[in-house]
């Protein structure tokens, strides 16, 4: 019996002490990982990958460990996790200074984000430059 | 000098032209007077703790939103304060935190008695512009302390960097295995040639799988791309986040608060291990510093980072650290920076990764803190790799200096990260990760390499001395790496079927650590196959005895540098003869107890009790016969007699010398110990009042000796010769030599025998050429 009550840092590192708790995005278990299996050609580059799962588990660790903003930014990597890198990528860049022309066009990637991909949380950060940007003018094109 | 003109006229080539001291133009001639020093000048930007521009302190909230923060209105904010008081202020702690007086908070830092969460909890409700005026209050010494007490993870490690000048993948990868071999716990590259990357990371990839493996790799070039060789798994952390302290650098940089928080996030969505980087003056470099100091500006970008929700930053002037180590107490403000990154509960990579100085002594004592301390990653970049070939630029430290490093941390017994390595380990490791890079590049069709070039690169120290790839031979290879979609699964696959098990194996360990995520925790490095960060080693410093102490079996591996000397090796290496019994030499041979001379013009010369026994040459290497045929050759020249006798008594030159006096005739005497230090003495005076010694034996010449013994013969007339003079250049001789003395006179000193009476010796220098030439 633990006198303390139970933490989620108990569960850290979870490869260590709660492997069952993550798995590869094709559902294998961490100790499928092996070379055998790799060099049989049944481990392929998608298996080495974060879940979303595994990502929201590391952001409860991170809250238990009082670091606040670090879970938030882990909650919005798990809302990352399915959008499409060129996505990610162009979506940062939007975010560059100058590229986007005005507010609409962040508002309408963060709409985009929620809808098709349920990155709530991102689209709150967009939404947030968007009313930023207006007010710093940065929504001026550089050349 | 024999050729010294004889007038008064100082000994230098150099007219007496200009009204100057000459120690300046020595002074300006050293490597230090290469390094520029500046003004304070705050309109110009060039203040370090406090500009007169910078805000005073200040937080009102209402309603839960930050209305006013240090001194600005929130309808003025500008991206850095709008991000900062969204994300970064706790309005519950702020409440508590901007109440109290800055000084008392200066002080919990430097309490053992505080712990560091709780300082942490008080750092999400204080400004920038605050935490910059509380460490501000702190020496120097007090912000090593209170980083030591704040920093995160408990065990201190370090990070390399390893990058060639010609891109050269064989020699990356034989440096990166050296790298982990030192024990590095992250490596960091970088090309001459944007196009490289990819072979560059692959090259390192299979480079830091050799040996022991298990260390965080990234590959630094434009985020896009290290984005895409991060999926590949061919890197598995990000440190090139960079933020800025004012509005107009960050947009500058291309980039916004919202941007990088994006980005940052993203890196963590594909189980990268992130970090940003922020240091002092690149405001200042960037053109945009608006009038503030240093520490103020990165008050706010560290803030910033926290808001983020970056797990750390690398951070400590970076790219600035020599511009901001230019101005008066710059190398303290890099230090304060660092303590308010681990204030703010962020992973600090603490910068000592720029060359800062010319001054090989600036630079040692910019990193002694640090060791000191500890640090998540003391160098965010160390230049394993010699300086030229260090594409981020020289750092603070590298592979010229890598043993002064580690003789830092034996002389501090402190942890800096660092292992002492062996010849034929590196050499091992260098062969294996050449050939498991050329087994890769061939089981992925990326081209076949001939030995010659793989046995170039194992021997060659940095890239002036190999005959490999030039960086217009890789970009082709790195092409193609990028265009196939080549993974890190494909080079675990390949090392496998080549044979290079312990390497695929290696390899497969960090990708797996992929899917718990557990190495994106705050300071997180992966050691023995398993993650330690601030979650599960926690600095947990609260005073003497707590804290990170080196375990035993660490502080072995830190003693472990080359060329240690035991007393074994030193009797070996000096000839001594083992025992208290060594044999007496056929040309110095014991006759009966001595007794007092009478010749007028006698010289006596006593001699340790080890000499020519069982020690039989001197710290110069002097061959003691030769010694003893130069000191009586002089005597003789100079007119007098020698005569030798052996003291028991003493080991002491002094002692020695005076013992010899008495018993000499003309009343002066020669003292000699074995390892050649030498006195002329006169029987009627005080034992330390000796009329000429040589001190440093190591720098006495078989030139020396002859002079001395012919002034010793000319003293018995009743002239006093020019005392014979030993030059010293400066050299370090204790460093140099004291190991072995102590170690030498030892034997002397085991070898006395207080109530033994002196004896006389025969001297037969016939016989001393008999023994040589058998």
């Amino acid at each position: 019996m633990s006198a303390n009550p139970p933490s989620d840092l108990d569960l850290y590192p979870v490869a260590e002490k709660a492997p069952e708790r993550v798995q590869t995005p094709t559902g294998k278990p961490l100790s499928a990982l092996t070379l055998e299996a790799v060099l049989a050609g049944e481990i392929g580059a998608e298996d080495i990958a974060i879940t979303p799962e595994a990502l929201k588990l590391q952001a409860k660790i991170a809250r238990a460990a009082g670091r606040e903003t670090l879970a938030a930014n882990f909650e919005r990597a798990a809302d990352l996790v399915g959008v499409p890198q060129e996505l990610i990528l162009d979506t940062y860049e939007l975010l560059r200074p100058g590229r986007a022309e005005n507010a609409e066009q962040l508002l309408d990637r963060a709409a985009l984000l929620r809808r098709d991909y349920g990155a709530t949380r991102v689209a709150t950060l967009i939404e947030e430059a968007a009313a930023v940007y207006a007010r710093r003018g940065l929504f001026v094109k550089r050349f | 000098m024999t050729d010294a003109p004889e007038t008064d006229v100082p000994p230098t080539s150099a007219p007496q032209s200009s009204n100057r001291w000459r120690r300046f133009a020595e002074w300006d001639a050293r490597p230090l007077r290469h390094d520029l020093f500046a003004a304070e000048n705050p309109e110009a930007g060039f203040s370090v703790f406090h500009s007169p521009y910078d805000p005073a302190p200040s937080l009102s909230i209402e309603g839960g939103r930050v209305t006013v923060m240090d001194g600005k209105a929130a309808a003025d904010f500008d991206i850095l304060d709008a991000f900062i008081a969204a994300h970064h202020i706790d309005p519950a702690m702020a409440e508590v935190a901007m109440a109290m007086d800055p000084g008392e908070i200066a002080r919990k830092l430097v309490d053992i008695n505080v712990p560091r969460p709780e300082l942490e909890a008080l750092a999400r409700g204080l400004t920038p512009a605050r935490l910059a005026e509380v460490v501000g209050r702190l020496s120097a010494l007090e912000i090593a302390f209170a980083y030591s007490k704040m920093r995160q993870r408990q065990t201190p490690g370090n990070q390399a960097h390893v990058t060639n000048a010609k891109d050269d993948p064989l020699q990356l990868a034989a440096d990166a295995a050296v790298a982990v071999a030192l024990g590095f716990d992250e490596i960091e590259t970088t090309m001459r040639v944007a196009s490289n990357s990819w072979a560059n990371a692959l090259a390192c990839t299979v480079g830091a799988a050799v040996g022991r493996g298990g260390v965080l790799f990234q590959c630094s070039i434009e985020e896009a791309e290290e984005l895409q060789i991060g999926l590949a798994g061919l890197s598995s952390y990000a440190e090139t986040v960079s933020v800025y302290g004012t509005e107009r650098a960050f947009i500058d940089g291309d980039d916004t608060p919202w941007s990088k928080a994006l980005l940052t996030a993203a890196y963590a969505s594909r189980g990268i291990k992130a970090r940003c980087t922020s240091g002092a003056a690149a405001e200042l470099l960037m053109g945009f510093h608006e009038q503030r100091s240093l520490l103020y500006l990165e008050a706010r970008c560290l803030c910033l980072q926290r808001a983020m929700g970056v797990q750390g930053t690398q951070n400590g002037g970076i790219d600035g650290a020599p511009l901001t180590a230019s101005m008066a107490g710059g190398v303290r403000e890099l230090m304060a920076e660092n303590l308010i990154a681990v204030w703010l509960g962020l992973e600090c990579a603490s910068g000592n990764d720029c060359r800062t100085s010319e001054s090989e002594i600036r630079v040692g004592a910019k990193i002694t803190p640090y060791l000191l301390a500890g640090s998540d990653l003391i160098c965010s970049g160390f230049g394993s790799i010699k300086k030229y070939d260090n594409s981020f630029n020289p750092s603070l430290f590298n592979g010229e200096e890598i043993e002064d490093y580690l003789l830092l941390q034996r002389d501090f017994q402190t942890d800096g990260g660092l292992t002492p390595v062996e010849e034929d380990q590196v050499l091992g490791l260098r062969v294996r990760a050449v050939e498991a890079l050329a087994a890769v590049m061939e089981e992925l069709g990326l081209g076949s390499v001939p030995r010659a070039r793989m046995m170039s690169v194992v021997f060659a120290s940095g890239s002036e001395e190999t005959v490999s790839y030039t960086p217009g031979e890789v970009t082709p290879i790195s092409a193609a790496i990028k265009a196939r979609g080549l993974t890190a699964i494909d080079v675990v696959r390949a090392l496998g079927k080549r044979g290079f098990t312990e390497e695929a194996e290696n390899l497969l360990l960090m990708l797996r650590q992929r899917i718990s995520g557990d190495y994106l925790q705050t300071s997180a490095l992966v050691r023995d196959g398993r993650v330690m960060s601030a979650i599960n080693d926690p600095n947990d410093y609260r005073g003497p005895g707590t804290g990170y102490r080196m375990p035993e079996k660490r502080w072995q591996q830190v003693q472990g540098i080359r060329n240690v000397l035991t007393r074994e090796r030193v009797l070996a290496a000096e000839n001594v003869v083992a025992g208290a019994g060594g044999a007496e030499v056929d040309w110095l041979v014991a006759a009966g107890p001595a007794a007092k001379g009478a010749n007028p013009h006698e010289v006596v010369i006593g001699v340790s009790p080890g000499f020519a026994r069982q020690l039989h040459q001197t710290t110069a290497g002097h061959a003691l016969a030769d010694v003893v045929a130069a000191l009586v050759g002089g005597i003789t020249a100079g007119g007098g007699t020698a005569r030798l006798v052996r003291m028991l008594h003493t080991a002491d030159t002094s002692f020695l010398g005076l013992a010899a006096a008495r018993l000499s005739g003309s009343g002066f005497g020669i003292g000699i110990q074995a390892k050649g230090t030498t006195v002329l003495h006169q029987a009627d005076r005080m034992p330390h009042m000796n009329l000429e010694l040589f001190s440093n034996a190591p720098l006495t010449g078989l030139d020396h000796y002859r002079a001395l013994g012919r002034n010793a013969a000319r003293h018995t007339f009743g002239e006093t010769p020019e005392p014979v003079m030993v030059a010293t250049h400066g050299e370090a001789l204790g460093a140099r030599f004291h190991v072995r003395v102590a170690l030498l006179y030892a034997i002397e000193t085991g070898l006395i025998e207080p109530t033994v009476h002196p004896i006389e010796l025969a001297y037969r220098p016939e016989r001393r050429a008999l023994e040589a030439a058998q």
